[in-house]
């Protein structure tokens, strides 16, 4: 099918993106790489009356690592991120995690913002800023306001952004110390969107410390398991320890289950999905103490 | 405001993009999709619409070398740059060694994937010249063949790897 009509603006710099989306009362949707919103104007799902194409607008794509943390303009193509060598060497998590969104021709044009924006319930970026504790960036008519990940997501295809407001950069904290961590999912063909995924970060250096750990799939949003934080961060499980790494997987696995029960999970939420999630969750946890052990 | 937008064709924009090397102009809808664009306007009409909502990469062409997906793209958003089909990949008295290792391998049945699937490997062969079969599959997962040939397609870009490197 083909896309409605629209008016369509290429605005070359962020403030005159911001000023056609307050001109144009609501209707006028942001065009990032378009990977997400122009197949729902194929598909006829979305008729915006004006678009306001981002991909002239300047300043708005850089990966930069200024110490306290890492700062990705909202319009940098996954692709390059995948690609990044800041990245791959400062959070090799999300590089995992945008090997594993949909294919190099989406990655190409996909953004990192756009994705976070778009919320899919199951897109791997959101569950990892989670995971992260990453800080999201949002320009409107009154200035910036920073809003943390657990406050961002509030439903499927639902942000804190409002419709005058542009997702600028994304921000990462640095860890303290060293941070292990592992993003894991299942989909039924490569490429796909998941049925369920998990990402655990851990930190500690001799011995655990702390832990994030975040499932998405049976719920609206990608979900803090923190049952499953206390216990693996409140071990204090030796680097070196395997043994006691391979009960706290088992256990980690058991408390997966009954966090994930416990989440406010959606209608179509099945119990294979749940499942899934609950054992995603345990691979996540043991990748990361395995890699964090091998280091 | 209306009316403006129940015509649709109030939204136009004259965009040049360059195809295989040969500047091509139209005024077209904001709406149009690039490949509508480069079937329509510009004759490629290598570039096959499966799906039209990015799912099937049969539209796939090399926006400034990258593999995108031209039914989920705009012409307007085409406009100053270089977009290269299966047509300029190579002809018939002189296939690209991609090409030539698709007619070898049997990588091809009825032909409406392999466009796609052809421009997807020149993007992977550009990252990693000597692919495994697992790199492959993964770079070419986003391409459907209906007529299901994988295994055919996987082997032509395995064969053909060598000689895109020294080529
Ligand atoms: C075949 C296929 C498979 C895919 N598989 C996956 C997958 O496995 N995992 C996954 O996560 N994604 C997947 N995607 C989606 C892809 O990652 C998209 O790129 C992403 O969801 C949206 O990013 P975009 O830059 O393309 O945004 P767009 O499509 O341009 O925009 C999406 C939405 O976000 C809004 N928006 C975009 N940028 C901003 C901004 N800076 N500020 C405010 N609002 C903004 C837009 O207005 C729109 O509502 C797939 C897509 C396709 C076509
Ligand atoms: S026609 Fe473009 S991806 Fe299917
Ligand atoms: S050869 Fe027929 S669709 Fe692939």
């Amino acid at each position: 099918m083909k896309p409605p009509p629209f008016r369509y603006h290429t605005p070359r710099s962020l403030s005159e993106a911001l000023d056609l989306l307050r001109e144009s009362s609501g209707d006028a949707r942001v065009l990032a790489g378009g990977q997400s919103l122009v197949p729902l104007l194929n598909l006829r799902l979305a008729y915006p009356e004006v678009l306001v194409d981002l991909n002239q607008v300047q300043g708005l794509s850089y990966i930069r690592d200024d110490g306290a943390r890492l700062r990705i303009g909202a319009m940098t193509r996954q692709r390059e991120a995948e690609f990044s060598v800041v990245l791959a060497e400062r959070c090799p998590l999300l590089v995992e995690a945008l090997a594993q969104v949909g294919h190099p021709a989406i990655r190409n044009r996909g953004t990192v913002g756009g994705s976070l924006a778009h919320a899919d319930p199951v897109a791997e970026l959101p569950c990892v800023m989670t995971a992260l504790n990453a800080e999201l960036v949002a320009a409107g008519p009154e200035g910036e306001r920073v809003i943390a990940a657990s406050d961002f997501f509030l439903g499927p295809y639902e942000t804190a952004l409002d419709a005058r407001e542009i997702l600028v950069e994304v921000r990462i904290p640095s860890a303290p110390g060293p941070r292990h961590a592992s993003f894991v999912e299942f989909s039924r063909r490569h490429g796909d969107f998941a049925l369920a995924e998990a990402a655990a970060v851990l930190e500690g250096d001799g011995s655990c410390t702390g832990a994030r750990v975040v499932a998405a799939g049976p719920a609206w949003i990608p979900c803090r398991l923190e049952a499953v934080e206390r216990l693996v961060g409140g071990a204090g499980v030796a680097r070196t320890d395997g043994a006691a790494q391979r009960d706290l997987v088992e256990e980690a696995g058991r408390t997966a289950e009954a966090a994930v029960a416990a989440l406010p999970t959606h209608a179509d939420a099945t119990p294979y999905q749940r499942r899934l999630a609950a054992v995603l969750v345990k691979r996540a946890v043991a990748q990361a103490l395995e890699r964090w052990s091998r280091n | 405001m209306e009316s403006e937008l129940t015509d649709d064709r109030t939204d136009r924009r004259t965009v040049a993009v360059t195809v295989n090397g040969r500047r091509c102009t139209a005024e077209v809808d904001v709406r149009k999709t690039l490949a509508d664009f480069l079937r329509e306007d510009a004759g490629f009409t290598g570039v096959h619409v499966g799906c039209e909502h990015g799912v099937c990469g049969a539209c796939s062409v090399l926006m400034d070398g990258q593999v995108v997906r031209s039914c989920i793209l705009f012409a307007v958003q085409a406009d100053g740059h270089e977009v290269v089909t299966v047509e300029g990949l190579g002809d018939e008295d002189a296939l690209n060694p991609l090409q030539q290792a698709f007619v070898e391998h049997h990588a091809l049945q009825c032909g409406f994937c392999t466009p796609g699937m052809l421009l997807a490997a020149v993007d992977l062969l550009k990252h990693c010249p000597d692919p495994t079969e697992t790199q492959v599959r993964e770079a070419l997962s986003g391409n459907l063949c209906m007529c299901t040939g994988y295994a055919n397609i996987v082997r032509a870009v395995r064969a053909a790897a060598p000689n895109v490197r020294s080529g």
